[in-house]
């Protein structure tokens, strides 16, 4: 029981760093150009996809650095040369534009590298086993991605709080108008936060690709989740998608091992279940069977407590 | 200001209205009955079993975006899980349909679409009691989340959902009325054509009543349509149960077309589809939907028989759209209205000999395009079946390099020629409204 819990939680703190990684992004883009970019999962896949393909040429290590440099351009470019243009249409033609660039890169990714799953291994210099916790052998690769996503998380907390770059972007997400006046040029600075949004979700793409299945519906799995993320935590609240995030990692972590359903608890009180109609498998399906559902559970159950999220303040 | 000016010039017209002389109902019910007439002949037209299958996918398509259009063009709401109505209507259509086919309840098939907008409309309040209590972005966010949450659950729920293989049915063996078994596929045209019209009637009548307004005001501005006495809430809520209903009556009327409803009916990838048909034609007007509901579906059948990647092309017409016609087709040729009005015959036939000029360029860039994703395609994927390949009934081979530089060629050449062309349709634009604009200060 222990070991399961410990595994579990550092399971599901893992996976709830990397949605953060990507959380994180969507938050700051979001909370500065009141857009939700619908193609936000699209670029952690392209990270993957990146990631796979550079470390084919050149080695695990190089793509991890070049991967997110070369999705966050894209990215950048996006902004740039796509999202600016649409502005003028409005909030909704923003989010469609975003929506289409999902569907497109999804295309685009089978086009290339077929609907199936690539070959993205974890590199041999990390495929060691880190230390064993009550019989199970936990992976050096996971503490890596562990590492990673902490260390990106400092780092990110320090750029926005301690440096002048990460004040005036802070002032550009309340008074954009006051920054432009004080001489900054704002559209520059959604440009570098778009690009460094994508940038990080590519991060995440690239050291969760080896780890998970790196195939062309990677974005439409995880996707909807991370948006149940910012929106569970509070849109535009960048601590609340913290706790979004460890809360859905966690949740979700823990779900997988638990094998009980209804009838095993009615069972346990006495009572037997009503058999057959077509309603049957309520009853027995298992916890571990519907955590795919338990973050869109949750999302309906904050919306009807918490209408704003954990953390969220204001009415979008 | 001058909106406000035409409306009074109106007002007379409308007080017309209120006492029906025999134009004005003309007026009302003419393009009603010409509809009416249109799909009662297009079979008649349209004669292979292919295009009749494709009308009924089409008067499906038809009801299913208008119902999407209350959301998003009425009301405001951006919705990427309104297949979950869609689907849920079909399943319980197919399953009242087994139902009574097991019990032997006398109901006939027409009726069926009833139990689908039934649902809908159930599920509409239950999801919408949630969901409308947010608008705008966190709005969009919810109804994908239920959207998923409604998928994932399919595949949870066998014994409702059928599992992967779906529910089936059979409907020749609900009760027959005036001889009619509904076999052969022109009998269920007629059902579809008949539902869908009727769903059309319905949904433009709503649009024109004062809740329809109400609709419109929280859509423009919800806090003045507070002001105004109206709970902004209560009527999203309430577009957003009747516009489950309609997408029910669609889902029943499509589980009576293909005797099928399966787990991908209430998934993203149908959500997507509604949203992509509706906002192709156009969510400002209540033509828009239908004709990107007619154009989607063709597009849909057509280019997936011609090509493997349909769906990329697909993305890339509906990012050009929202890039660039962000009020869709029929935005497109509502702009065009005032100079059909002025009757300047003549600056609109340069327009349209501006058009074709612009058109030569998007046409050559349009080609390199199709080419570059084309050998992409193939050389990436189908690389085992060769590398030549048939475009526009070309043969090219695509290992070399001489169809690259092709392809490179058309797409920047027709883009630079494109740049070139399109200043002298911004011209004749400009013309073409000076000339009307002067003609009406003429009158």
């Amino acid at each position: 029981m222990l070991e399961l819990v410990t595994i579990s939680t550092l399971n599901g703190v893992l996976y709830g760093m990397l949605l953060f990684l990507m959380a994180s992004g969507l938050t700051l883009i979001f909370s500065m150009m009141g857009v939700l970019n619908f193609a936000h999962a699209s670029f952690y896949m392209l990270g993957a996809f990146f990631g796979f393909q550079i470390s084919q040429i050149v080695g695990f290590w190089p793509a991890f650095i070049v991967a997110p440099v070369l999705v966050g351009g894209i990215g950048a470019l996006v902004e740039r040369y796509g999202l600016r243009n649409v502005h003028q249409h409005g909030p909704v033609a923003e989010l469609l534009f975003t929506f289409g660039l999902y569907f497109v890169i999804e295309e685009v990714v089978q086009m290339i590298w077929g609907k199936g799953p690539v070959d993205y291994r974890v590199p041999a210099s990390l495929d060691f086993s880190a230390f064993t916790a009550f019989s199970t052998n936990y992976p050096a690769y996971k503490m890596f991605e562990l590492l990673t996503a902490i260390a990106i998380f400092a780092v990110l907390l320090a750029v926005l709080t301690r440096t002048r770059v990460g004040l005036i972007i802070q002032a550009s997400l309340t008074h954009p108008h006051m920054v432009a006046m004080l001489g900054h040029n704002v559209p520059r600075v959604f440009m570098l936060v778009f690009g460094v949004g994508t940038g990080l979700a590519a991060v995440a793409g690239v050291i969760a690709g080896p780890a998970l299945v790196t195939q062309s519906n990677m974005a439409g799995l995880l996707g909807p989740i991370l948006f149940v993320v910012v929106v569970v935590g509070g849109l535009g609240s960048l601590s609340g998608a913290f706790l979004a995030s460890l809360l859905i990692g966690l949740v979700q972590t823990f779900a997988v091992s638990v094998n009980l359903s209804v009838a095993d608890v009615l069972g346990g009180i006495g009572v037997a279940p009503p058999a057959g109609g077509p309603l049957s498998d309520l009853w027995n399906v298992t916890v571990a069977q519907i955590a795919p559902i338990i973050p869109y559970l949750l999302l309906v159950l904050i919306l009807i407590f918490r209408p704003t999220g954990l953390m969220g303040t204001r009415e979008h | 200001m001058s909106d406000v000016v035409s409306g009074v010039a109106k007002l007379p017209a409308r007080g017309a209205l209120s006492q029906p002389g025999a134009a004005a109902v003309a007026r009302l019910i003419g393009p009603w009955l010409a509809l009416a007439v249109a799909f009662a002949v297009l079979p008649a037209i349209v004669t292979s079993g292919s295009a009749l299958t494709m009308l009924s996918l089409m008067g499906i398509m038809i009801v299913f975006a208008l119902s999407y259009n209350m959301l998003l063009g009425e009301t405001g709401l951006l919705s990427f899980g309104h297949a979950v109505y869609y689907g849920l209507g079909g399943f319980l259509a197919v399953h009242a349909m087994n139902t009574i086919i097991h019990d032997a309840l006398p109901v006939p098939l027409p009726m069926i679409p009833l139990v689908g907008g039934f649902s809908g409309l159930l599920f509409g309040i239950i999801f919408g009691s949630v969901s409308t209590r947010r608008a705008g972005t966190a709005f969009a966010m919810i109804s994908l989340g239920l959207g998923e949450l409604v998928a994932s659950s399919s595949l949870i729920l066998r014994g409702f959902f059928g599992g992967e293989e779906g529910v089936s049915t059979n409907r020749t063996k609900l009760l027959h009325v005036f001889g009619l078994n509904f076999g052969p596929q022109i009998q269920v045209y007629y059902l579809i054509a008949g539902w869908c019209l009727l769903s059309m009637i319905a949904m433009y009548a709503l649009r024109r009543t004062p809740f329809g307004r109400m609709c419109n005001a929280v859509r423009e501005n919800a806090e003045r349509a507070q002001f105004v006495g109206y709970n902004p809430r209560t009527l999203r809520f309430i577009a957003f149960s009747i516009a489950g209903l309609f997408a029910g009556i669609a889902g029943g009327l499509a589980a009576i077309n293909f005797e099928l409803v399966n787990a991908s009916e209430v998934g993203a990838g149908q959500s997507g589809l509604v949203l992509f048909a509706a906002y192709i034609g156009g969510i400002g007007s209540f033509i828009g939907p239908v004709i990107g509901a007619v154009l989607v579906t063709w597009l849909e059948v057509m280019l997936s028989d011609v090509t493997d990647v349909w769906q990329l092309y697909f993305g890339l017409l509906f990012i050009g759209i929202v890039m660039f016609a962000p009020n869709g087709i029929a935005g497109l040729l509502i702009m065009h209205a005032p100079l059909w009005q002025a009757r300047a015959y003549g600056s609109m036939l340069r327009l349209a000999l501006a058009y074709l000029v612009a058109l030569g360029p998007a046409l050559v860039l349009l080609a390199g395009l199709i080419l570059l994703i084309e050998m992409t395609y193939h050389l990436s994927v189908k690389a085992t079946e060769g590398t030549t390949i048939s475009v526009f009934h070309v043969t090219v081979e695509a290992a070399s390099a001489i169809p690259w530089v092709v392809a490179a060629i058309l797409i920047a050449g027709g883009f630079w020629l494109f740049r070139m062309t399109w200043p002298v349709v911004g011209a004749a634009w400009h013309d073409a409204f000076a000339q009307a604009r002067g003609a009406g200060r003429a009158k």
